[in-house]
């Protein structure tokens, strides 16, 4: 069943167009991430989901009860969606406790208290209830908003740039706990971030936002390989371009030789267009006559750079081989994949 | 920002916000009203003069107080000498003095009776005034001194920031290209400070147009003592009023230029963040001229008037510690307490509703009401008098028309237009305040609580006010402060037989016997201190 359904949402702003038309469905269970650059109105979209931004068009569902839509405004406070702030937004004057119980509504006294134990366990913060919010590090704090959101049973979390602030070091290893929680209770998220790094980490869906509309929704290794246009491709990750022409139902002719796609081509024989090709889906051999000329090497650690000089192509290439050097001659090939054509 | 925000707070809001300009709205009405007879006559006899006084009055002490207070402002902003951090703040303490407390203070050494030309007349042997030239203090001359020693603080402020937040990599640049202290000064300094001189010379020409016990005393006629007169001498509101009226005109130009410059100030100040405070060490001569400077105008504006007026205290005692005078510190006191908490309630509600409501008109009601704070004390009394008065006709007719007796004047007649007064004078101060501890409280707090399902209400209660604390507090204190020192306001709309400090002082001073208040005037300059303790520390917390 799906937690939240977007149609054909528009915003406008001072007689500006910030969201042009979004459609978005978001299935029980699913963390879904709004990735984009600054201004490209992810966060007005997550702002009209929680109520806090108004929409001049479409509609905005949560479990099939209609919040926003024509002549349909369900203020916030009756959405029950939870959300977490870049700066976490914890009540200053508040202990942890008073700020996790702080929309729990119509529980008795000692149930209470267990849901503050529950929330406590939950985010790894037992007997800090008592600490106010500048006693704690950035990572509690992120920790605590996240108990004051779960705490209340929310139909649907939102999250708004909620890694942004935490130190970098921590905070891969603080997403993987946070999606282990939203995943083991089963909550339906949606998260903001301009980072696609984070939104691999912990998204298990992409939108991938251009001008306030979305480019490409799906899930995220399907965005990452078979993007729907450049602009995916190129926000994703690094990407080669390599001129090609169709010649049979799965093979291309390229500089490179023939490549041959593991899946069928969506062009017709003969089309003539570009491949993209990852980095990491060439390889590099060693070959005295190879067609490729190395003319420069970047060492990445774990993996080296290479830029190859092919005909008048140059391409980027990154391998786990660190041996090669400026000016040497290699062969190239291709990994086996579905071929993607623009 | 909450959608949904409940219009009744808007209505609410709006409503306070029209009580608020009411006294604005009244002057400009009056202002256009077919001419009467008295305002003819001034304007054919003595209005031309009026208007050159204040003019040539507002000229002068800008002037002046520009020209004291910029070295005072650069020699402790970009050199250190002995006392500077002391002469930092000390040199705001003039604020707290009244101008005409210190111009009465300076009457008494100046005149002919006085110590000063006692002295000189003893050692040269003259024996009449006919024998020497000593200029006469109560003049326009003199009084655009007074003003000007003790409003420089103002131009000595704006000025010190600018000069401090200077970059220094600016000032090593015009070293390096060979211009030493003095010429980085006149080329740099002193043009890149011009926007906040100019901020503020505009708001001591403001302050200078809204004082009346100075030149009134000084028996110098202005625009505002002519407004009292024309009041209180031929009964004539009307007259009054378009008096205020023109005042007000002049406040706005002001204003105007005010805001000009603030915007040019952003442009000019707006540097990097400054790591290092670089200065001048100065050493020799140029030390102790740097320190005399600032010790003389220190002593000539604040020490020597308050150890004339602890003597005067010290000699007159019994009669100045009296039953009128516990009676009047007691009806300063209360008045000020009501007015701060009635500011403060009325300020919490406009700026709440700024805040939440997602109507953009809805950031109007506070800007209306903030709007009390330009009209000078005379200005405000008759903004104030004119539809308060026009109520009391109308109820008391309205009781006439049933044949009963009316209650006589029960909003412009008792201590209700004194405090209304009041309130819509210092609610800028009140909503400055608390507009500014709403800045520190982060917008998604009101967010989170809203979709945590907290309604409007219970934001502003559980919420906002905890956090808002220290501003309710700031706003009371001054607000509380600035009641206790008003003085055209009170002097012009209290009852009947009604005195609290400042007029009590007043009275003292322009029956030339301060001796015998100078206790009250004492109260006035300590309570006066109290918002320059809690300014200086903000700015310590600045730096």
């Amino acid at each position: 069943m799906s937690t939240l359904t977007i149609e054909q949402v528009h915003s406008d702003y001072q007689g500006q167009a910030i969201l042009k038309g979004l459609d978005l469905v978001l299935h029980q269970g699913e963390i879904a991430a709004l990735l984009g650059p600054s201004g490209c109105g992810k966060t007005t979209l997550l702002k009209a989901i929680a109520g806090l931004q108004p929409i001049s068009q479409g509609r905005i569902s949560i479990n099939g009860r209609l919040l926003s839509g024509p002549d349909v405004f369900v203020p916030s406070e009756q959405r029950e969606v939870g959300m977490i702030f870049q700066d976490y937004a914890l009540f200053p004057h508040l202990t942890v406790a008073e700020n996790i119980l702080f929309g729990v509504k119509g529980l008795s006294k000692s149930d209470r208290q267990s849901r503050l134990s529950e929330m406590l366990a939950l985010v790894k913060l037992e007997g800090l209830g008592g600490r106010y919010p500048h006693e704690l590090s950035g990572g509690q704090q992120q920790r605590v908003s996240i108990a004051r959101a779960l705490a209340y049973e929310p139909e649907l979390l939102l999250l708004d740039e909620p890694f942004s602030n935490i130190d970098a070091k921590v905070r891969g290893e603080m997403m993987v706990e946070i999606r282990e929680i939203l995943k083991q209770r089963g909550v339906s998220a949606v998260f903001v971030t301009h980072s696609k790094d984070e939104a691999f980490v912990f998204a298990d869906k992409l939108a991938l936002f251009k001008e306030g509309a979305i480019a490409q929704y799906g899930d995220a290794e399907a965005l990452y390989a078979l993007p729907a246009d450049k602009y995916v491709a190129e926000f994703l990750g690094q990407v080669n371009y390599l001129s090609c022409e169709v010649s049979a139902r799965n093979r291309l002719n390229t500089l490179l030789g023939e490549v041959q796609s593991s899946s069928d081509l969506d062009k017709a024989k003969g089309y003539r267009g570009e491949l993209l090709l990852r980095p990491e889906q060439l390889q590099i051999a060693e070959d005295e006559r190879g067609e490729g000329t190395i003319i420069a090497r970047r060492f990445l650690g774990n993996l080296c750079h290479y830029s190859i000089l092919i005909g008048e192509e140059v391409l980027a290439v990154r391998s786990p081989l660190h041996h090669f050097t400026e000016g040497q001659n290699v062969a190239l090939s291709v990994t086996p994949h579905p071929a993607v054509l623009f | 920002m909450i959608l949904g925000f409940p219009k009744s707070w808007s209505t609410l809001s709006y409503l306070t916000a029209i009580c608020f300009a009411l006294p604005l709205g009244a002057i400009c009405i009056q202002a256009l009203v077919p001419d009467e007879a008295v305002f003819g006559h001034l304007m054919q006899t003595v209005l031309p003069t009026y208007i050159f006084n204040t003019l040539a009055l507002m000229l002068f002490v800008s002037l002046g107080a520009l020209l004291i207070a910029v070295p005072a402002a650069w020699s402790v902003a970009r050199c250190d000498f002995p006392g500077r951090n002391w002469f930092q703040w000390a040199l705001l303490l003039p604020l707290a003095m009244p101008a005409y407390v210190v111009a009465y203070v300076y009457t008494d050494l100046l005149d002919y009776a006085g110590p000063v030309q006692g002295w000189l007349r003893q050692v040269n042997g003259w024996q009449s005034p006919m024998d020497y030239y000593f200029p006469d203090v109560r003049t326009l001359g003199g009084a655009s001194v007074m003003l000007a020693l003790v409003l420089f603080p103002y131009i000595y402020l704006l000025a010190r920031t600018a000069f401090m937040e200077q970059s220094p990599s600016l000032l090593h640049a015009s070293r390096v290209m060979g211009a030493g202290p003095w010429r980085s000064f006149w080329r740099l300094n002193l043009p890149m400070a011009r926007p906040a001189l100019a901020v503020g010379a505009a708001l001591v020409a403001m302050e200078t147009a809204a004082d009346f016990a100075t030149v009134s005393y000084f028996a110098v006629p202005t625009l505002t003592t002519a407004v009292y007169d024309t009041w209180l001498g031929y009964g004539s509101l009307a007259a009054a009023a378009k008096l205020s009226a023109i005042i007000l005109l002049v406040v706005f130009c002001l204003i105007g230029a005010e805001r000009f410059a603030r915007r040019k100030q952003q442009l000019f100040q707006k540097q990097t963040p400054i790591t290092s405070h670089e200065r001048y060490a100065l050493s020799g001569s140029k030390a102790w001229l740097a320190s005399g400077y600032c010790a003389v105008l220190l002593l000539l504006a604040f020490g020597l008037p308050v150890w004339v007026l602890l003597g005067y205290a010290w000699d007159y005692f019994e009669v100045s510690w009296s039953q009128d005078f516990w009676q009047y510190s007691l009806n300063s006191l209360t008045i000020a307490l009501v007015v701060s908490l009635i500011t403060v309630v009325f300020a919490l509600l406009l700026m709440f509703v700024r805040r939440c409501s997602p109507r953009k008109i809805d950031m109007l009601p506070s800007r209306l009401a903030s709007t009390g704070y330009a009209l000078p004390g005379t200005v405000l009394a008759i903004g104030v008098l004119v539809p308060l008065s026009y109520l009391d006709f109308a109820v008391n007719d309205l009781y006439a028309y049933f044949d009963l007796n009316g209650p006589g004047l029960i909003f412009s007649g008792t201590l209700f237009v004194l405090i209304f007064a009041f309130a819509i004078r210092f609610a800028a101060i009140a909503i400055g305040s608390i507009e500014n501890s709403y800045k520190q409280i982060s917008p998604s707090l009101d967010m989170a609580s809203v979709t945590m399902g907290m309604r409007p209400g219970s934001i502003l209660t559980r919420i906002h006010l905890p956090l808002l604390r220290s501003g309710i507090f700031a706003a009371i204190l001054l607000v509380f402060i600035e009641c206790m020192k008003e003085l055209p306001a009170a002097l012009l709309l209290r009852p009947v037989g009604f005195e609290n400090l400042a007029t009590y002082v007043y009275q003292f001073v322009s029956d030339e016997q301060l001796e015998q208040g100078a206790l009250g005037a004492i109260v006035i300059v300590l309570v006066g201190l109290v918002p320059l303790i809690y300014l200086n520390r903000s700015l310590e917390q600045g730096n």
